[in-house]
């Protein structure tokens, strides 16, 4: 059980109703976080349209969630 | 030196375009983007950008830095906004200082391209109808 701090932006965040929050992941990977949180929050956008980022850099769906560390999830950009 | 930049308030151009000025740059190439008042065929009456800002930060330097690598500029910075924006506001800048003016315009566009595609800034739009989204277009397929 790896205790983190997950951030969400723009859609993601008016749905799950906070910025972040602390939850603790039992799942093997960034991408089985997601999941368990989209259906927790009801997330509309599915992992393949997001990215994920980690402590700040773009990181791989496949990477094993790291206690302590933060997660964002990156929905589809609209800068510019 | 920070050439990419994430502002909430308004900024002034002259000041950007005078850290480009080089006396080995022949042309300098500078892109607008404004907020305008329609989008998709709806009446926008103001939208708002958020990002997060130390990934936005990272990304957008390294964008930059790739059009340096990429093009034979003499430099280039590339400012957006976030917060809440009227119409008609400055959104995002974007000015390339080079020898010759091809490189300037070819890498004034793929800073301005890259940074809509890839810099974690979203775009709250109110519509004149009253109601508001997030855009979150689909991304081109990764090539």
């Amino acid at each position: 059980m790896s205790r983190l701090t997950v951030l969400y932006f723009a859609s993601l965040r008016d749905a799950a109703g906070v910025a972040s929050e602390s939850v603790d992941a039992d799942s093997g990977d960034l991408r089985g976080l997601y999941e368990s949180l989209r259906e927790r929050h009801g997330f509309v956008l599915p992992a393949q349209r997001l990215r994920v980022a980690v402590d700040g850099a773009f990181a791989h769906w496949d990477d094993a969630p790291r206690a302590g560390s933060e997660v964002a999830f990156i929905p589809p950009v609209s800068g510019g | 030196m920070k050439r990419f930049l994430l502002s909430p308030q308004p900024f002034e151009i002259a000041p950007l375009r005078e850290q480009l000025l080089n006396a080995h740059a022949g042309a300098y190439a500078s892109f607008e983007g404004w907020v305008r008042d329609h989008h998709g065929g709806r009446a926008v009456a103001g939208l708002r950008y958020e990002s997060y800002a130390a990934l936005a930060d990272s990304e957008g330097e390294r964008i930059v830095d790739e059009a340096i690598e990429r093009f034979a500029i003499v430099d280039a910075r590339c400012v957006h906004r976030v917060g809440d924006l009227a119409i008609g506001e400055l959104a995002v800048w974007v000015g390339v200082s080079a020898a010759h003016r091809d490189a300037a315009f070819a890498a004034c566009r793929f800073i301005i391209d890259e940074t809509k595609g890839r810099v974690p800034i979203w775009k709250h739009e109110r519509y004149a109808d009253g109601e508001a989204g997030w855009l979150h277009p689909t991304p081109p397929e990764a090539s």
